[in-house]
């Protein structure tokens, strides 16, 4: 009985105490992996891995600090490098989050429920690892707040027409909304957890989860208030979520630099923004779902559809590819044309080599349902379509700064140790965050997991 | 009553049982389902109830309208946030980047619409966001951790798979024995009382979460108490610096020390052989039109400085860097007729240039110093020359005025007496 036949009323209630023995289910399913006594081995292994990497970052954002950013590979070409093509990336990362919370729910998809939750964590901590990239790449971080339009003795105002101004707008809301929207979602199971701590006798647990729950009961005037805001709220994400990507492609799209100045970047970033997201979603939820047994709420099918989205939004990404080429061409512009072949085939030819093989090539393989149904094969191809939307951003800023107009402004690039350093400590504080969300937070939604169960119309008349 | 009240633990003895109920707060009723708790919830609201609720695990569908549910205000308050937002954001960009301090990028106009469409749209999701969040929580009157009903042990297991319907005492139709009757008729498998607290010291909260938010609170107010303290107090110490940047630099200033040097000072002084710019233009006569008398401020020279030598060559001298500089405006009689003002009035405007030769004039009256300042420097509308005009061409000028004067006020006895017959 899967959640899509929620329709379909089964009636599977009919005797005394069934429906309730599902929900209960539920409930125990998903509580047992904040409730048990001891982690497990796979997570602190997991958790280390990560809280290394995390240090690593925070050297690198010492060294950085305390030094400049001279000590980035940086030149005074490629001034847009590894900060931004990261920026870029774990913003995209953080779309699929929001895409699964708001868009699925609008479009009534019900499947979404059994993994929005960690999707929605995924875009919090996404967007906490994209920030921190422009914030460094200010070089003076801790004038960041220069951006913030406030009154002040300098007398400045933030010049409210420049797309990196957008940026911090549109960053900041989408951080914020995706904030609240998750915390929202989070309240009834926080309750439920803080009713399972009571019941238990564990009181710390329960006044801290009772804190956090707000007092949750479950009432249906409240749940009627609850659910108008949800809706109004994933309303507002779903223009939000591709707001934010164009504006981050604005970025890019309103300066003059061959390579950059052109309008199909909003759509084209979008569509990319969502197909990396999926595979990050598919990165985290594959292993998770086999450590800890949730085979029965993250169905096959479930999989399959997140694997044919990824098809899909691949294959635009491969067409905005192919419409750039066609178009460097076609417009007979000399410095379009020559951005585009030095593209290609230039000195970064290998970076365009691997975005294309990674985000075109390898997505094709989701057309057979074999495949879509192997675990481990969809892993593989995830992390090699991560790999490949990484190197879409890199390539985008890397070789047309690299060959801007004049040759005297040519070189190429090289990361140094401290922007591996940092790039790494992302990965490590995006994992940790993730790690311990999975041990402290109901990890999946449960109220709306029980709420599209077929027994959630159990003992309705005229069914 | 059994404990499992989670939020209000007394933090002094946990051991003690809970005290004797009192008032009847209200009755619990557990429905097997969702949809017995539905049918249960129309019995009660047809039956006139208004004081009741419905709690579940999930939103049961269709109990909006089984219990009688108005919709929400809360679309209209989302509404009113985003308005505002749009509004806020619309203004708050006009006001900094057009109004206050209007700013030119690339020449563009100072209030271009297109430009100003991402933040607007930004600030009208931002706060509909804010007014959807907290009006949510507001319009539930949430957060509030302590209620009668968490007493109840089957209360706490609504989160998990239980279906209670509660009647409240207060309402006007309850009655404990029909309305007990009305809840078992609709199919209650359980129906449970539920007390007020009468334990005091139940009704309070813990004492280390009311230190907590009482420290909390304090040390949250130090930052401002500091800015407040700054803000009405006079320091001589320098500013505390977090983050060095470029403030302190490894480079001398002057008059600062250093024993680099034997005399002990980072100030090196002149070096022989050398000039220091301006120090040729000591003479304050010849470069600044200024007098030094017996003591007192300097006043404005009324002759002419040494190095100048009056004569007819200086005289056509003048009148040549004149009829250059000065005729446009003040035109070639000096009479501020120039082809400027003139072509100004031609067009229905005003620019008068000074009447330099009017008799007891501004321009008659100045001393000669005064009348090189304001060629060098200007006065009024007019600009200095300084850049344009050496000052020996510029005492010419003033020469040449001074003739024009003469000139143009000449009387009978001006004439030299050999001339006298050539007038008629």
């Amino acid at each position: 009985m899967s959640a899509e036949n929620a329709e379909h009323h089964a009636e599977p209630g009919d005797q005394p105490g069934k429906a309730r023995e599902a929900f209960r289910d539920v409930t125990r399913d998903v509580a047992w992996v904040a409730e048990a006594p001891k982690p497990h081995k796979a997570w602190l292994a997991a958790l280390t891995i990560a809280v290394i990497l995390l240090s690593i970052g925070v050297i690198s954002i010492y060294h950085l600090v305390t030094t400049g950013i001279g000590v980035w590979g940086n030149s005074n070409s490629v001034d847009w490098a590894w900060d931004i093509t990261n920026f870029v990336w774990w913003i995209g990362i953080g779309h699929a989050g929001t895409l699964i919370s708001a868009v699925l729910f609008l479009t009534r998809q019900s499947w979404r429920t059994s993994i929005n939750r960690a999707a929605e964590a995924m875009t919090i901590f996404a967007v906490m690892c994209a920030l921190l990239f422009p914030l460094l790449h200010t070089g003076r971080p801790w004038f960041a707040w220069w951006m913030i339009p406030h009154p002040n003795d300098m007398g400045m105002w933030p010049q409210f027409r420049s797309p990196l101004m957008w940026d911090v707008f549109a960053v900041s809301t989408y951080g914020l909304t995706s904030v609240l929207f998750w915390y929202m979602g989070l309240v009834p199971d926080l309750a439920t957890f803080r009713d399972r701590c009571a019941a238990k006798g564990d009181k710390v647990r329960a006044l801290i989860y009772g804190l956090v729950s707000l007092g949750w009961r479950g009432s249906a005037r409240q749940w009627h208030r609850y659910e108008r805001a949800y809706l109004i709220l994933a309303g507002l994400a779903t223009p939000l979520v591709f707001s934010v990507h164009s504006v981050v492609s604005f970025d890019f799209a309103t300066s003059q630099l061959p390579g950059w100045h052109t309008t199909i970047f909003p759509p084209y970033f979008v569509a990319g923004a969502i197909f990396s997201g999926f595979a990050m979603v598919l990165t985290l939820m594959l292993p998770l779902r086999y450590l800890f047994n949730l085979h029965h709420i993250i169905k096959e099918s479930h999989i399959g559809a997140m694997c044919k989205i990824m098809l899909a939004t691949g294959m635009m990404v491969g067409l905005a590819y192919a419409t750039e080429l066609f178009i460097a061409w076609y417009s007979g512009n000399l410095y379009e044309k020559f951005a585009f072949w030095n593209r290609a085939l230039g000195p970064f030819w290998w970076s365009y080599f691997l975005m294309i093989s990674c985000n075109v090539l390898v997505p094709q393989l989701f057309w057979f349902k074999k495949i879509r149904e192997k675990p481990v094969i969809i892993f593989i191809l995830c992390i090699f379509v991560n790999i490949g939307m990484w190197f879409e951003r890199f390539v985008i800023i890397a070789t047309s700064l690299a060959r801007s107009f004049m040759p005297s402004m040519w070189s190429y690039y090289h990361p140094t140790r401290w922007d591996i350093g940092l790039f790494l400590g992302t990965i490590g504080l995006f994992s940790t965050m993730f790690l311990l969300f999975f041990r402290y937070v109901p990890v999946i939604a449960m109220a709306e997991v029980k709420g599209v169960m077929p027994e959630a119309h159990a003992g309705k008349k005229g069914h | 009553m059994a404990n499992t009240h989670d939020n209000h633990e007394p933090s002094d003895n946990d051991s003690e049982p809970v005290s004797a109920d009192g008032d009847l707060y209200g009755v619990l009723a557990e429905y097997d389902t969702p949809g017995e708790l539905l049918e249960a919830a129309r019995k009660v609201r047809d039956a006139g109830y208004t004081e009741f609720d419905t709690y579940s695990p999930f939103p049961v569908h269709g109990m909006d309208e089984a219990m009688g549910i108005k919709r929400t205000i809360l679309p209209l308050v989302v509404w009113g946030g985003g308005f505002t937002g749009l509004i806020g954001a619309v203004f708050l960009q006009w006001w900094m980047n057009a109004y206050n301090w209007p700013w030119n990028i690339s020449g563009k106009p100072a209030w271009s619409m297109p430009a100003n469409v991402p933040i607007a749209f930004e600030g009208t999701i931002l706060f509909s966001v804010l007014s959807a969040f907290f009006g949510m929580w507001i319009l539930n009157k949430l957060p509030q951790v302590w209620h009668p009903f968490f007493r109840s042990d089957r209360f706490g297991k609504v989160t998990d798979d239980t279906f209670l319907l509660g009647i409240e005492a207060k309402d006007k139709r309850f009655d404990q024995t029909s309305t007990t009757k009305l809840l078992q008729d609709a199919g209650a498998i359980a129906i449970e009382n539920v007390f007020l607290e009468t334990d005091p010291r139940r009704k309070t909260m813990p004492k280390f979460l009311f230190a907590i938010i009482v420290s909390s609170t304090a040390f949250a107010l130090i930052p401002f108490a500091i800015a407040a303290k700054a803000r009405n107090s006079h320091s001589n110490q320098p500013h505390f610096h977090i983050f060095p940047d470029m403030d302190f630099q490894p480079k001398y200033k002057s008059d600062t020390a250093d024993d680099l040097f034997a005399d002990g000072r980072a100030n090196r002084g002149e070096i022989a052989g050398t000039v220091a710019r301006g120090q040729l233009n000591a003479d304050d006569e010849f470069y600044r039109g200024l007098a030094h008398g017996t003591g007192g401020e300097p006043q404005w020279t009324t002759g002419f400085p040494k190095q100048i030598e009056i004569n007819d060559a200086l005289v056509q001298r003048g009148q040549n860097r004149f009829n250059i500089y000065c005729t446009p405006c003040h035109g070639y009689d000096g009479r501020g007729l120039g082809a400027v003002p003139q072509r100004v009035a031609a067009g229905g405007g005003a620019w008068p240039a000074r009447n330099l030769v009017e008799g007891g004039g501004v321009a008659s009256k100045m001393p000669n110093g005064q009348l090189f300042n304001t060629i060098s420097n200007g006065m009024g509308t007019m600009q200095g020359y300084a850049a344009q005009i050496p000052h020996a061409d510029r005492w010419a000028i003033v020469l040449y005025v001074r003739a024009l004067q003469r000139s143009q006020h000449a009387a009978d006895t001006d004439v030299p007496a050999d001339q006298k017959g050539s007038i008629r």
